[in-house]
């Protein structure tokens, strides 16, 4: 039993509902009890879809309990099948009914349906969303292209030079992070690289079209959490090579172009050569100097936090300080990044964690989710979302990709946006008495409003407002953090010290707050003056 | 429209309207929440209550998501996760449960009044969190207070999950002596601004002392006893109002408090009962009932003569329906309830057109297909409906809003029928 007030992610047959609403023409029948329905406002609500998820709840009570739970099912399948004529029905049970086993699967083969029937059975103690949507989006690849899966030992024979190459796009789904936008942008890629792309899976692909996955030359996998897994199968069954290289950011866009030229048997050298990405310039131009080192702390799934650490130490020109991910299936691929970074990554879905680690490391961007950015928000640094889980301001109605050429046109802006920019940083710097750079202001291009302090240590009445653009605003007001007591045996700030603090910027103090304590318990010094906090900055660097 | 301006003083209706109409009943795929989702506002109604759901992952997603936009303070609210060892009984399920509280209690000790919160998985592995409170009881009290309810969705739809919590706080209501003079209470969550309007309203004609369950702190629990009586502020109160029953106090048989006529019926029948005279009545109600009828008026132009067809959401779908007719001249098709709860909604009934076809239970896609042949002007539906139906050129109104707005009393009954005149306002304005 574990005490969660955020997930990061939801039950796995959640995970199933992303893979069928994305496809057409498949209708998910899931047994479970009323309120399961929720999940489709997921759907219609955040990702605004103009039609309900195909997908029908069984809707049992407790005094179908040890009664007939499973007619409830087979009735409740029938149903779907004649109303919809779906190609196909994926079959499952939600957590509660998990536990009193009623075997789906069993139950609508015994229905002898005209269409096939896939079972998929999914442990909701123990896994979670994306996991759902993997295993979901693996058992369907496998019952339909698995029908055409070729003898065993047999080798894929090389492209005719007179056909051009052709490959299928593993991993959107519906309630994806973009993956709308990076469908077009990376479609459009292969496009210009020579390549068509046969079926694009599971978003926007039918049963039927599942089936003729075996058939292109190659898969290029967009989301390694939901399509790895088909990837590494459709590869052992069909030889089909897996271009594994996602390519978030210019590095990794440029290194994809050549992984999927070499696997085609293309020549990439026009589309290196006519670049169409402004984020190398931007980062190059004078007025980007004040990236330099900015202090960064990553969080979200696993494939979109190597990709942004990258692309914050390489392509802006940041520090990154701190990363981690709450996919634990992915774990050693973001350990290994870390390490690259010399850093220790923090892996757990625990909201509280990642707050306490964001607030201990005192970074001055946070890259994260919908969660960091509140947490971000309440502790007051700026923050950028790079990652599911998503919010509706995630589907935006503009063309907006992450991967490829210009998704690195989007990260740069999204990622500088929430940032006090060059000259006006200096300013505050230099005016710390002018009232408009008081620690309470915004951002000038963010718009007026109030930010909240971020020295938490100081106990003082309930926090200051947030800016008043959301309604979770009265929350942040209700809510009053208990404070810290000071620690027995930890320096104490004189006042002249305190003051002198409060003229260094809001979003650099924390870690002169943090640099100067930790300098005067390293020397035992119990009282921290004006020279402390000099004396720190000189033995730390800015 | 006459009945407005010269209210009824009879408060029980000649049987009438739907109340003998058989009521359409269905059963199939449930488009409605379960009773958790009483947790988003039951936790800011009590400020020092916290939730606690023991339930899987599916439970903390569902109120993270139903919440609408992500309430992201550190809310009152949280679940216990039951995961494979819990199931498989390598961990003691009632050592996890205290571990947890412990913990919780540890990280907020401004936590007064815990409710363990029953779910689909707890009800059918038969977690016994009644007694759970009870041991947990014993080691924090005095200072934390441990009750459970259930709010699964095998048992409970959407509001029956605050009729569940506000039935399990009743044992816990002090007792009033027997020889106590006659006490108001009104029962079911409302605004607080609501809530302090009424409670002027009754000073003002003299009628008191007025209590409210749930009450905004769990230290001021209100009294109870035979000399209670009390009124309801919501339809979906059944097991709240038996507990209450239990305790010796009485229901007084009302409107629901919405619109000009139903909050007047409803204040009428408490003064009724409490023998205040027409005159106090009078002057304390005028007022805030000339400015309801005035706020009316202009709805009323935007809102005669249109359709509306109601799917099951709150249990509010009844009162709605009826101060819609009777208020705005609106023609409801179908008033579609999860549940029907006919003794307390005998007023409403009555007063409710015989046109109206009253539905029970869910068999959503029948519904819609009725829905869709009876092509409204306006469809209240939950969140997971509205979108695919205004895709379809329908025009909706969700139904939660009405849960998360201040829709009872007077000075609210404009704000209520806003709610429904927006969308067509809306409508008419959008040219692409």
């Amino acid at each position: 039993m574990k005490l969660t007030l955020w997930t990061y992610e939801g039950p796995p047959h959640v995970g199933a509902m992303r893979v069928a609403t994305g496809m057409e023409k498949l209708h998910y029948v899931l047994h479970a009890p009323q309120g399961d329905t929720y999940a489709d406002l997921l759907f219609t609500m955040i990702e605004r879809l103009n039609k309900r998820p195909p997908v029908t709840y069984t809707t049992f009570q407790a005094r179908d309990l040890g009664g007939d739970t499973a007619e409830l099912f087979k009735t409740a399948a029938r149903e779907a099948y004649e109303r919809f004529k779906p190609q196909a029905l994926l079959v499952g049970a939600s957590c509660t009914a998990e536990l009193i086993q009623d075997d789906p699967g069993g139950l609508a083969k015994a229905l002898n349906l005209p269409i096939p029937c896939v079972p998929i059975e999914l442990p909701a103690y123990q896994r979670k969303e994306n996991w759902g949507a993997s295993e979901t989006f693996y058992q369907l690849v496998r019952a339909f292209a698995g029908a055409n899966a070729p003898e065993a030992g047999y080798e894929r024979p090389a492209r005719p030079a007179d056909r051009r190459p052709v490959c299928n796009i593993l991993g959107p789904t519906a309630l994806g992070f973009r993956h709308r936008d990076d469908v077009t942008e990376i479609t459009r890629l292969l496009n210009r690289l020579g390549i068509d792309v046969a079926v694009t899976a599971p978003r926007g692909a039918t049963p039927a079209d599942l089936a003729t996955l075996g058939e292109a030359d190659f898969n290029v996998v967009l989301y390694p959490e939901i399509a790895d897994l088909t990837a590494r199968w459709l590869e052992r069954t069909f030889k089909q090579p897996t271009i594994k290289t996602v390519p978030l950011g210019v590095a990794a866009t440029r290194a994809f172009v050549q992984e999927v030229a070499d696997v085609a048997g293309i020549d990439p050298s026009a589309v290196l050569a006519d670049e169409e990405s402004r984020l190398p310039w931007y980062s190059k131009s004078v007025d980007s100097t004040y990236f330099t080192g900015k202090r960064v702390f990553v969080f979200g799934d696993a494939t979109h936090v190597v990709a942004a650490t990258r692309i914050a130490e390489k392509e802006f020109g940041f520090e990154v300080v701190g990363i981690g991910t709450y996919s634990r299936e992915f774990a050693r691929d973001v350990r290994a990044c870390a390490a690259e970074f010399g850093l220790e990554a923090l892996i757990t879905d625990d909201y509280l964690e990642v707050e306490e680690k964001i607030s201990e490391l005192q970074p001055e961007l946070v890259l994260g989710t919908q969660m960091e950015r509140h947490i971000a928000k309440r502790i007051g640094v700026a923050c950028a979302v790079i990652s599911a889980p998503v919010h509706v301001q995630d589907f935006p109605a503009r063309y907006s990709p992450q991967m490829g050429y210009e998704g690195a046109n989007v990260l740069f802006d999204t990622w500088v946006h929430p940032l006090v920019m060059g000259l006006e940083e200096h300013l505050l710097g230099m005016f710390r008495e002018d009232f408009e750079f008081n620690d309470d202001a915004n951002p000038s291009h963010l718009g007026a409003g109030t930010r909240g302090s971020h020295i938490s240590q100081t106990p003082s009445p309930p926090a200051p407002p947030f800016s008043a653009d959301d309604a979770e605003q009265a929350d942040t007001e209700a809510e009053t953090k208990v404070a810290e007591p000071a620690m027995e045996g930890e320096p104490v700030w004189e006042a002249d010290a305190e003051r002198e603090l409060k003229k260094i910027p809001f979003f650099v103090r924390g870690k002169a707050r943090r640099n100067t304590e930790r300098f005067a318990l390293e020397r035992g010094a119990m009282q921290i003056t004006v020279d402390t906090l000099y004396d720190a900055k000189a033995h730390f660097g800015r | 429209m006459n009945a407005i301006d010269h209210p009824e003083r009879d408060t029980i209706p000649a049987a009438g309207g739907c109340s003998d109409v058989p009521v359409l009943k269905e059963s199939g795929q449930r488009e409605v929440f379960c009773g958790l989702t009483g947790i988003i506002w039951m936790h800011r109604k009590i400020q020092d209550a916290f939730f606690l759901v023991v339930g899987s992952r599916t439970c903390a997603h569902l109120i993270q998501s139903a919440a609408g936009v992500m309430i992201f303070a550190e809310p009152r609210f949280a679940t216990a996760i039951i995961d494979e060892r819990d199931l498989a009984g390598l961990a003691d399920m009632n050592d996890e449960l205290d571990k947890v509280v412990t913990r919780l209690l540890e990280r907020r000790p401004d936590i007064k009044l815990l409710f363990l919160v029953g779910s689909c998985p707890s009800e059918v592995i038969k977690l016994d969190l009644p007694r759970a409170a009870n041991r947990l009881s014993k080691t924090y009290s005095p200072d934390v207070r441990i009750l459970s309810y259930s709010g699964s969705g095998i048992e409970t739809t959407f509001t029956q999950g605050e009729d569940a919590c506000l039935a399990s706080l009743v044992p816990e209501l002090p007792a009033t002596s027997d020889t106590a003079r006659q006490e108001l209470m009104v029962v079911g969550a409302l605004a607080d601004v609501v809530e302090d309007q009424f409670q002027r309203i009754f000073a003002g004609m003299g009628l008191g002392p007025v209590h409210f369950l749930p009450p905004r702190r769990s230290d001021a629990l209100p009294p109870v006893g035979p000399n209670t009586k009390f009124l309801l502020a919501q339809p979906f109160l059944a097991d709240t109002a038996r507990e209450l029953e239990e305790r010796g106090a009485k229901h007084i048989p009302a409107l629901f408090p919405l619109g000009a006529k139903g909050t007047e019926a409803w204040l009428r029948a408490a003064a009724d009962v409490f023998g205040i005279s027409d005159d106090a009545f009078e002057t304390a109600v005028a007022p805030a009932r000339e400015r309801a009828e005035i706020s009316l008026e202009r709805y009323r132009a935007q809102l005669n003569g249109k359709r509306i067809f109601l799917f099951p959401d709150s249990q509010l779908e009844i009162p709605l329906a009826r101060f819609l007719a009777n208020e705005l001249g609106m023609h409801p098709i179908e008033a579609g309830t999860p549940y029907l709860h006919r003794a307390h909604l005998e007023h409403e009934l009555a007063a409710l057109p015989s046109t109206t076809q009253v539905s029970e239970g869910q068999h959503v896609e029948n519904q819609l297909d009725r829905c869709r042949d009876a092509n409204p002007d306006i469809v209240v539906c939950g969140l997971g409906l509205a979108n695919p139906l205004e895709a379809e050129g329908m025009t909706t109104k969700w139904s939660i809003e009405l849960i998360f707005t201040p829709i009872q009393g007077f000075d609210q009954a404009g704000d209520l029928a806003e709610l429904f005149a927006r969308p067509l306002v809306r409508r008419s304005r959008l040219e692409v």
